[in-house]
Parts: structure tokens; C-alpha cells; sequence
């Protein structure tokens, strides 16, 4: 599959994101560089301090970019850009959060909650309007407009996150930034949440940016995925290519961490560690390059001759086995 | 197959909870019998009483609960007879110790990392602050914290997630307890520091031989560690067998509803299995089978009266009266058929799930 004819709708271009740590300063972001597609979910993915949510929240401008800028369709919306363009970006872009009982407002009714973007923006004609706008988002997540009454802790976990789902869809944006937006739930509430999720991309054309530590969701929902490290987006590739020829050794050793529910494999597993300061570091400076269409992996021309090596391995591999 | 001999042995435990006028039953009558050394992993659904349950080996109910039923024999003591805080000496947090979810708090983030672990230490055994601080440098280094004795007067701030994890280990494994009980200790941290700790756990778990009850919703943890699992619902255990026995041939529907929906099972563009519905109130007594009402094999008799544990194994049990001669045939969902056959496939070269070892 190619990319050439898919739309951009979000591009993330060499930024950096540093914070000021007591006067020195810590790069949480180092030189990310990606596009989204118009319609897909895009995952990112690492360990816990990698600097996913830092870029989630650069994309919501809540975070300023050091360097470079994000550009959404066409249009810059990182620095200083108009106020109406400002309403503009906040209605567009919504974000689902990882604790579903921190981002709703305790002592507000779930009427209000769902409603709080709408009267932010006077989305609204009148109040019959809101009313059936707020409804049909309940509707839309599996709640029922009975429910407007209550409040975010008479529900359960799973519930309160499809709150926050009906939240942001009220908003009609076209990018989600869902923020590890079932890690918090159940196992069988996350499936819920993971088809909800599913079905608004389908039936309205929503493009979401998934982030997420856990490889085995990202299988299963993502179209693309970026693979973060210390503030380093080491791999870029579709969510089939990726898992097929995983090439970076930190991708692989998330790859191995991932659970499966079998004895016998599990307990038999052996996880692969990624330690940094081990690396062979010597050689120009790395940089992401493309490896296989579409698959894109942080290295220098050394590196690369090794992955192109062991990915000539991996071909005639998956060859032999008939695929 | 040989006897084995049981280290603790619940027998019957209710545990209610008064709120406000009324009162919740949160256990229900649930039996356990724990071996020695083993590892008992408990899987359910938020709310089904994992954690209340074994809260009941070490007497930390809130104070609005109690246990209204049953018996808990432990080296020739029943558990539930224990009161005050005396009582508990020597057991709690020292014979039994559990490690919780939420490392930070577990920690008291203004006390020295250094400080809170020699104070278990000195509590339970008597010998002196030097003596006590060679210990738990030793524990440190043993739950691999690099460089221990520079690290003895830190904060727990200047530690990460899976540091302060590794402490709070070190501090139940101070008084060298004969059962270790992990309350979801990996969830709020991310898979490749989670295996590691599941490592460690296991490590020790050898070297100073004490019985580990996991209690967690993952299952792809429950195959890492467990040795024997108990299925809770609604306050009940339900199902209980081998750790092969419950991933491989599980009975219960419910264990098939929450192996089904297990997104390493799923297929890209289509929906993942989940269950519908929500668990049951535990405020009104509930009848027949809690399960029924989300259990799309679910039988008139499920509506009217409670299964019995039928007998699959020596070691499998279900409570479900799927399992009783009289019932239709029902075959678990397909996503779980050849399960082990399925996951070989995908962790052998050519599958989603392989990773190639140096
Ligand atoms: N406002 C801030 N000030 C200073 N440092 C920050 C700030 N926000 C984030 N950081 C640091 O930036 C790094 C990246 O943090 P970020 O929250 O983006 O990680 P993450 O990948 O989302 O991790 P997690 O999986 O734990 O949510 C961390 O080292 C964090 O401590
Ligand atoms: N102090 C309390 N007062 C009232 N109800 C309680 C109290 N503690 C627990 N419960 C109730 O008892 C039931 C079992 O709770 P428990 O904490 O054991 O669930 P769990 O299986 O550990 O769930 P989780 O996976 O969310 O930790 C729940 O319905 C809970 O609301
Ligand atoms: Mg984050
Ligand atoms: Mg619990």
C-alpha cells in the first residue's frame, strides 16, 4: 500500500519539546517527524517517560514547541497564531485522557460535562439543539440520555471513559489524541472502548493519534506506528509491516515484553533488553531513513547496511514460509 | 498424585460492608486452600473482590467491614479471630505481606527510601540500626538496585516507577514471609519494566521459597507467573484449576468471556469480543448463577438456583451448571479454541508476535 495518494491532515515537522529542570535544560522531545493521514490511527508507542504524552500535547498546543512546527491541514498551529485560528485547532483536535475519573469534573452532572465544549464555543442554536446534540453523543457511546442527570462517579470505569469519549465526539473534531485511553480500564471493558473507538473512524472518517506502552493493542487498532524512545522516534511503519520486520532493537524488545495468554509460551519467554549505553554508537550522526517503503528507522549509513542485511534475512524468511 | 500440603486454608468467607444503612455482601462464601511455595494468580473484573478477599489474610478490611462468615487456618491459628492490631503481630507484614498497585502510595514520599525500609526491618526483628542498614542495603541490591548504599538516603521522587516498585518488594520481603501477596503490582507500569518485575518476583520467589498470590485482570500476566488460578465473579471464585487447565480448557463461561476479549486474540477490522452489561449489585442477594444475566449460554436453571463446583480434574473445578450431565453441550467461543496452537503460531517465525533472540 502506498501513502502517495492519502491525505495529510496532521504533520509533525523536526520538532523538539524541552523543559527547564531547575535551570537545566531537558529535551523531552528530540527532532519527531511524522505525518498523519487523513482517516487512520496512528499509534505511538514506548516506554513510560518517552515523551508521548509531551507530543500529545504539543498537538493541542498546550506544549510549545523549541523547535520546528505542526502543521494542520496546511495551515501552522504551533506558536503564535490567530485567536480565531486558536478556537479553531481546540474544536478540531480533541483529547481522550488515561484516567477517565481525573479528566471529568466531579461535581458536575454528565449533561454538563458532555456539554462543556458546546457552551465554551456556542456551538449551539438553542437549547433544544444542546439537548439533542448531548443526547445523541450519549446515544453514540452506548449511554442513554436518562443518564444526563447523574454524575462521573456513579458510573463505572469503563462508562466514565465513554463519557469522555462522547466529550470530545460532541465537538464533531477530526483529530483525536486519545492519551493511553483504556490502560486504566478492565480487560473486557477495554475491548468495548477499543470497538467504540473503531466504529467512529469508520462511520464518520475520524483520524486518531493512539498513544499507548502496550504493543498488543497497537496490533490490533492502529494503521501506522511510531515506536518512541527517549524523546526519539526510532521506527515508523504500518502496523503489519512493523510487526513483520520489526528492525530497531528497541522495537523488538517492546515486541518481547508484550504478554500472551499462554502458559506453556509465556513461561518459557525470554524478554530481549534494550540497554542504550551498550550500543555501538561509533559513525556519522543517525537520522530516520527510509528502509522499505513506508518503513522509516533511526540510524547511520553503518546501522543501515545492518538492517538492510538482516532485513534481506527476514524477506527470504517470510518467502520460505509462503507469504 | 501427591499430597499437597496447604500453607493457609479459607474456608467459607463472607465478607459485607456497611454502607450507610445498608449492606453490601462482597464475598461470598468463597473457599481457598493455598499450597505451600506455590503461585495462586485470582483474575476478575474490577469490583469482584479480589483485593477484599485477601485483604481478609492479614486483617485490613476497612473499618465499615467484616467477615460474617467462615474461617481462615494458618499455622494452627484462625485468622478471622484476630482483632486488634497485637493479635496480628507477627503475622501481618511479616509471615503474610502484600505488595499494592500504586507504588508512590506505598512510600512515604518524605522519609528516605533508606529509612522506611530498616524501620520494617527493626519493627520485626530486634538488632541494631547498623546491623539493619546492612540488610537493607543487602535487600536493595537484591531487588536490583544498582549501587545501593549511595542510593540508601534518597527520596522516593528521585526514583522512577519500577525503582520504587523494586523497594516497596524489598520492604515485603524484609521479614522473610511465608506468603507475598501482589495486589496488581505491575499495572501502573509499563510492559518491559513489568516482565522485569515479574522476573524478580519469581527470582526470589526460589531463593527464599514463600507462596505468591497474584491478583490482577491481565491474563497474559496470570500465564507468566501463576501456577494455579482462581476465576472471581461477583464475589465468588468460579472457576479454579491448573494454570494450563484454565488458559487451555477452561469451563466457566465467564473465563471464556474474558480470555475471548483479550485484544492479542483480535483480527484487525473487526470488532473484539467483549462482555455485555455490567456485574451484578451486591446490595440485593442475588440468585441462581451471578453470571447469567451476561451469559449468552446461560440456562433457565442459571435464573433460579446457584451451580455447585462441578468437578472437571483432581485440580479443575467450575461452578457452572453447564458442567452438570443434564446440560446441552456448549463449545467456549472460537477465538479460544487451539489457543496454544493459535499462540504458537503467532510466536513462531512468520507470526505477529515473534522475536528473534541474539
Ligand atoms: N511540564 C513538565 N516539566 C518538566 N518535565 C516534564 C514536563 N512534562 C513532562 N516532562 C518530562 O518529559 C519526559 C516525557 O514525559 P511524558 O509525559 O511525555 O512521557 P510519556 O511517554 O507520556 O510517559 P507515560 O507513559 O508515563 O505517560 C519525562 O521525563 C517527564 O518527566
Ligand atoms: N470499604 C468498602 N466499603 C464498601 N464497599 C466496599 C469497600 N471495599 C470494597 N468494597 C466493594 O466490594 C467489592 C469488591 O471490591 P474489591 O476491591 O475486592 O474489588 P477488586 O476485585 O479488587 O477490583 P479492582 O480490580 O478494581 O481492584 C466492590 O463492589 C467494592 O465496591
Ligand atoms: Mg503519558
Ligand atoms: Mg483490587
Amino acid at each position: 500500500m502506498s501513502n502517495t495518494n492519502k491525505e495529510v491532515l496532521l504533520s509533525v515537522k523536526h520538532v523538539d519539546i524541552a523543559f527547564n529542570n531547575e535551570g537545566k535544560k531537558f529535551r523531552a522531545v528530540k527532532d519527531a517527524n511524522f505525518d498523519i493521514y487523513k482517516g487512520e490511527t496512528f499509534a505511538l508507542v514506548g516506554e513510560s517517560g518517552s515523551g508521548k504524552t509531551t507530543i500529545g500535547r504539543a498537538i493541542l498546543r498546550i506544549n510549545e514547541c523549541d523547535k520546528g512546527e505542526i502543521v494542520f491541514k496546511g495551515k501552522r498551529i504551533s506558536g503564535k497564531i490567530s485567536k480565531e485560528e486558536d478556537t479553531n485547532v481546540i474544536r478540531s483536535i480533541q483529547m481522550i485522557f488515561q484516567d477517565p475519573a481525573a479528566s471529568l469534573n466531579e461535581r458536575a452532572t454528565i449533561e454538563y460535562c458532555i456539554s462543556e465544549g458546546l457552551y465554551n464555543f456556542h456551538l449551539y442554536k438553542d437549547e433544544a439543539d444542546r439537548i439533542t446534540k448531548v443526547d445523541q453523543a450519549l446515544t453514540s457511546v452506548g449511554l442513554l440520555p436518562e443518564h444526563k442527570s447523574r454524575y462521573p462517579h456513579e458510573f463505572s470505569g469503563g462508562q466514565r471513559q465513554r463519557v469522555g469519549i462522547a466529550r470530545a465526539m460532541i465537538m464533531e473534531p477530526e483529530l483525536i489524541v486519545a492519551d493511553e485511553p483504556i490502560s486504566a480500564l478492565d480487560v473486557s471493558i477495554r475491548a468495548q472502548v477499543l470497538n467504540l473507538m473503531n466504529k467512529f473512524k469508520e462511520e464518520k472518517g475520524l483520524t486518531y493519534l493512539f498513544i499507548a506502552h502496550d504493543l498488543s493493542v497497537v496490533r490490533f487498532i492502529a494503521d501506522r506506528i511510531a515506536v518512541i524512545h527517549h524523546g526519539r522516534i526510532v521506527e515508523i511503519a504500518e502496523s503489519e509491516e512493523l510487526f513483520r520486520y520489526p528492525l530497531h532493537p528497541y522495537t523488538i524488545s517492546l515486541l518481547s515484553a508484550v504478554p500472551m495468554p499462554d502458559p506453556q509460551i509465556e513461561k518459557k519467554k525470554e524478554l530481549v533488553v534494550y540497554d542504550e549505553l551498550k550500543r555501538d554508537l561509533s559513525g556519522p550522526k543517525p537520522v530516520l531513513q527510509e528502509i522499505r517503503p513506508g518503513h522509516f528507522i533511526f540510524a547511520n549509513d553503518r546501522e543501515m547496511a545492518e538492517y538492510e542485511a538482516k532485513l534481506q534475512v527476514m524477506e527470504k524468511e517470510h518467502e520460505a514460509l509462503g507469504e | 498424585m501427591e499430597e499437597r500440603k496447604a500453607i493457609l486454608s479459607a474456608k467459607d468467607i463472607e465478607v459485607k460492608f456497611r454502607v450507610r444503612d445498608s449492606y453490601l455482601t462482597a464475598i461470598r462464601n468463597v473457599s481457598l486452600d493455598l499450597y505451600d511455595g506455590e503461585t495462586f494468580a485470582i483474575v476478575g473484573e474490577s469490583g469482584s473482590g479480589k483485593s477484599v478477599f485477601t485483604k481478609t489474610f492479614t486483617g485490613m478490611l476497612e473499618s465499615n467491614g467484616s467477615i460474617t462468615n467462615g474461617s481462615i487456618e494458618f499455622e494452627g491459628k484462625d485468622l478471622t479471630k484476630l482483632v486488634t492490631d497485637k493479635d496480628w503481630e507477627g503475622i501481618r507484614g511479616a509471615k503474610i505481606s502484600t505488595i499494592f498497585q500504586d507504588p508512590m502510595t506505598s512510600l512515604n514520599p518524605i522519609r528516605t527510601i533508606g529509612s522506611q525500609i530498616t524501620e520494617v526491618i527493626t519493627k520485626h526483628q530486634k538488632i541494631s540500626g547498623e546491623e539493619a542498614k546492612k540488610q537493607a542495603i543487602d535487600l536493595m541490591e537484591r531487588v536490583g538496585i544498582k549501587g545501593a548504599a549511595d542510593r540508601f538516603d534518597e527520596y522516593p521522587f528521585q526514583y522512577s516507577g519500577g525503582m520504587r516498585q523494586r523497594i516497596v518488594i524489598a520492604i515485603a520481603l524484609s521479614c522473610h514471609p511465608k506468603i507475598l501477596i501482589c495486589d496488581e503490582p505491575t499495572t501502573a507500569l509499563d510492559v518491559t519494566i513489568q516482565v522485569q518485575i515479574l522476573k524478580l518476583i519469581k527470582e526470589l520467589q526460589q531463593e527464599l521459597h514463600f507462596t505468591a498470590v497474584y491478583i490482577t485482570h491481565d491474563l497474559g500476566v496470570v500465564a507468566n507467573v501463576a501456577d494455579r488460578v482462581g476465576v472471581m465473579y461477583g464475589g465468588q471464585i468460579v472457576e479454579f484449576g491448573t494454570v494450563e487447565e484454565i488458559f487451555y480448557d477452561p469451563r466457566h463461561p465467564y473465563t471464556w468471556a474474558l480470555l475471548s476479549s483479550l485484544p492479542q486474540l483480535g483480527t484487525k477490522g473487526q470488532d473484539l469480543y467483549y462482555i455485555t452489561g455490567t456485574p451484578p449489585s451486591l446490595y440485593n442477594k442475588i440468585k441462581g448463577d451471578a453470571f447469567a444475566p451476561r451469559n449468552e449460554h446461560a440456562l433457565k436453571i442459571d435464573f433460579e438456583q446457584e451451580p455447585p463446583f462441578f468437578k472437571v480434574t483432581d485440580t479443575h473445578y467450575a461452578k457452572t451448571w453447564l458442567l452438570d450431565p443434564r446440560a446441552p453441550k456448549v463449545e467456549k467461543p472460537e477465538v479460544i479454541q487451539n489457543l496454544h496452537e493459535k499462540i504458537l503460531k503467532m510466536t513462531s517465525k512468520g507470526g505477529a508476535f515473534y522475536v528473534e533472540h541474539e
